[in-house]
């Protein structure tokens, strides 16, 4: 059963009467417990397509059907909620508030939903560990290297108990060994929370690990395979 | 959450955030010190005028206040004035005669209120006796002692035991006159009453003007607190309701307006202060919204309510406004304490202050609900200050914010 069905999708950018085509006409399909990858040139749509899945940027046409409800029919109000409980995003520049600590980065977004102390403290600890930064829960951002921070970005995703984790450029700003440390987290967690993750990258070692990988060339589906 | 992440924002760039609660700080202070030295300078003022001018309460004959002739006197004042001596919170009570006549000296002549007193009386209920700069209060002169101002003595250039002539009407309307001493020289704080009040014995005055014995145009009442002054007087009306009884504020209305118009002066003084200072709070907060523009969008994109962004940097510009105006209040109450006991000399320009009665030595005086007022109209500031930056914070869009790099 497909956790998420886009179909016709569509964005266009029309900037000064300029139209820009980013994606053009996109169907695809993703089940529970993908791990996949979006590539593509630069320009190619990526980051387009993961924020109208993602719920941040609206679709010129087309739908974005997750668990048999087009997210773009929701009001801005009941989206926001439904990112909130449905979807992890992890960024390329991490993104992590700078003033609190990991432990209370990866606890906020658990507040937010408005879980009791006990199960955000237990969460946060068991994901913390999970990434294996367990030992720098009072660390502040500024204290971490780069894959630790993405690493606190990961445990912050997978804290609201997401669907699906979108990640956009994830390892974009990690060097190698931070890149295959990540990338083999983000994998056993796939695996052991059969969390369906969803990445645009333009990193190789991303796309020897995906077990699906959609080339976009031109806002277009090129290629869609699944080892 | 969003308390402790505003709070800890506050102090994410400490040295911009220091600058903005020095500057509303030290705008408070200075706010608040201004308004403890005009309040403490109006007060001072009053309690000038009660203690050395009008007194407390006053009790005339009520054709005395159309026309302040001779005739118009109350013939039975001993007897007001010992019933109004057993009541409580009384500190003094003094039968006067008041008469607007002439004084001359060998030099120059001049217009003057002629106040007959018993001196003993007198000193109870206002200071002039302490106020003596040359001589005594009506001693060391035996016969028509007078007691002049020292502004009138230099008019009449005249000094201690020179000789005065007070020219005035009797009972019979004929014009009469009366050679006087000047036993002493007073100086109150405010030159236009030293100028244009001189004191006599009543007794002197009285055969002067062939007035009956224990006649009184006025008797001046001193309470112990100015406040009571607003109960006793309804007591003393309904025990002499064919009397015209005043209290300090309906016989000089403008000391009163003078009160209320300094607080309304205060406070707009500490209006226009906090209004300088929103645009520098503004200022700030755009600056802080739109250098976290990436970290809002992710905020947006992770599932927080934009009211709750939005709650966050209101929550976030009170808490700056709130610590520099706490830290300024602390500092105004400081230093407003401070001159509470400690004067500020303004002698150098007493010239000016002393014809408008006012003091040379200011002393600080402020409410303690002043204060809340003024931590209130912060928060405000701080809430009207917030809208804006809060406002362009909700409207990011999130997918615009985070790519930007």
């Amino acid at each position: 059963m497909s956790v998420i069905n886009i179909k016709n999708l569509t964005k266009i950018y029309d900037g000064s009467g300029l139209e820009v085509v980013a994606v053009n006409n996109i169907d695809l399909e993703f089940e529970k417990g993908e791990f996949a990858a979006i590539v593509g040139p630069s320009g190619s749509g990526k980051t387009t397509l993961l924020n109208m899945l993602g719920g941040l940027d609206s679709p010129t046409s087309g739908e974005v059907i997750i668990d048999s409800q087009n997210i773009w029919e929701l009001s801005s109000r009941k989206l926001t909620n439904f990112r909130l409980n449905n979807i992890g995003f992890v960024l390329q520049s991490y993104n992590l508030i700078p003033v609190l600590t990991a432990g209370e980065n990866t606890e906020f977004i658990m507040q937010l939903q408005g879980r009791s102390k006990s199960e955000r403290k237990n969460r946060t600890k068991e994901l913390l560990d999970a990434v294996g930064i367990g030992d720098r829960v009072r660390s502040r951002p500024n204290k971490l290297s780069g894959g630790q921070q993405q690493r606190v970005a990961v445990a912050r995703a997978l804290a609201s108990k997401p669907k699906f984790i979108l990640a956009d450029e994830p390892t974009a700003n990690l060097d190698s060994k931070s890149t295959e440390t990540l990338l083999n987290i983000m994998e056993t967690l796939n695996k052991t929370e059969n969390i369906t993750f969803i990445f645009s990258t333009h990193d190789a070692r991303v796309m020897k690990k995906a077990r699906r990988v959609i080339t976009l060339v031109d806002g277009k589906v090129d290629s869609d395979v699944t080892k | 959450m969003i308390w402790s992440i505003s709070w800890k924002n506050v102090w994410r760039n400490k040295v911009r955030s220091s600058v903005v609660m020095t500057a509303i700080g030290l705008g408070l202070t200075a706010g608040i010190f201004s308004s403890a030295f005009f309040t403490g300078m109006v007060n001072q003022r009053i309690k000038q005028a009660i203690s050395n001018e009008i007194s407390s309460i006053q009790i005339h004959d009520p054709k005395f206040k159309e026309t302040t002739e001779l005739v118009n006197f109350m013939s039975d004042a001993p007897d007001i004035s010992d019933k109004i001596q057993k009541l409580d919170n009384i500190a003094g009570v003094s039968n006067r005669i008041i008469i607007y006549s002439m004084v001359s000296s060998a030099e120059t002549a001049t217009g003057v209120k002629i106040t007959g007193i018993d001196p003993n009386q007198e000193n109870q209920v206002t200071g002039i006796n302490s106020k003596i700069v040359d001589g005594k209060y009506f001693e060391g002169v035996s016969r028509n002692p007078v007691v002049i101002g020292k502004k009138l003595a230099e008019k009449l250039k005249v000094k201690v035991r020179s000789k005065i002539v007070i020219t005035l009407q009797d009972m019979d309307k004929n014009i009469t006159g009366g050679a006087f001493r000047i036993a002493g020289i007073y100086e109150t704080p405010n030159t236009g009453f030293d100028e244009s009040n001189v004191f006599v014995r009543s007794s002197d005055l009285l055969q002067l003007t062939g007035m009956p014995p224990g006649a009184a145009h006025e008797i001046a009442i001193l309470v112990n607190d100015n406040e009571e002054a607003f109960s006793i007087d309804q007591k003393i009306k309904k025990m002499f309701p064919d009397k015209e009884v005043l209290n300090w504020k309906e016989i000089s209305p403008e000391m009163s307006y003078m009160t209320e118009v300094m607080g309304f002066y205060n406070y707009i003084f500490i209006i226009i202060i906090l209004f300088a200072l929103l645009f520098g709070i503004i200022n700030t907060m755009l600056m802080v919204v739109l250098e976290r523009r990436k970290e809002i969008g992710m905020l947006l994109a992770i599932g927080m309510s934009r009211l709750k962004v939005f709650g966050m940097v209101m929550l976030e510009t009170v808490l700056l406004s709130l610590s520099g105006g706490l830290v300024g209040i602390l500092l105004g109450a400081l230093i407003a304490k401070h001159f509470e006991t400690n004067a500020i000399d303004l002698s150098m320009w007493a010239e000016g202050y002393s014809q408008l009665g006012y003091d040379t030595l200011v002393y600080t005086s402020i409410e303690p609900e002043q204060y809340v007022v003024i931590a209130v109209m912060v928060i405000m500031t701080g809430i009207i200050a917030a809208i804006y930056p809060a406002y362009k914070a909700l409207k990011y869009d999130p997918a615009e914010a985070l790519r930007i790099e």
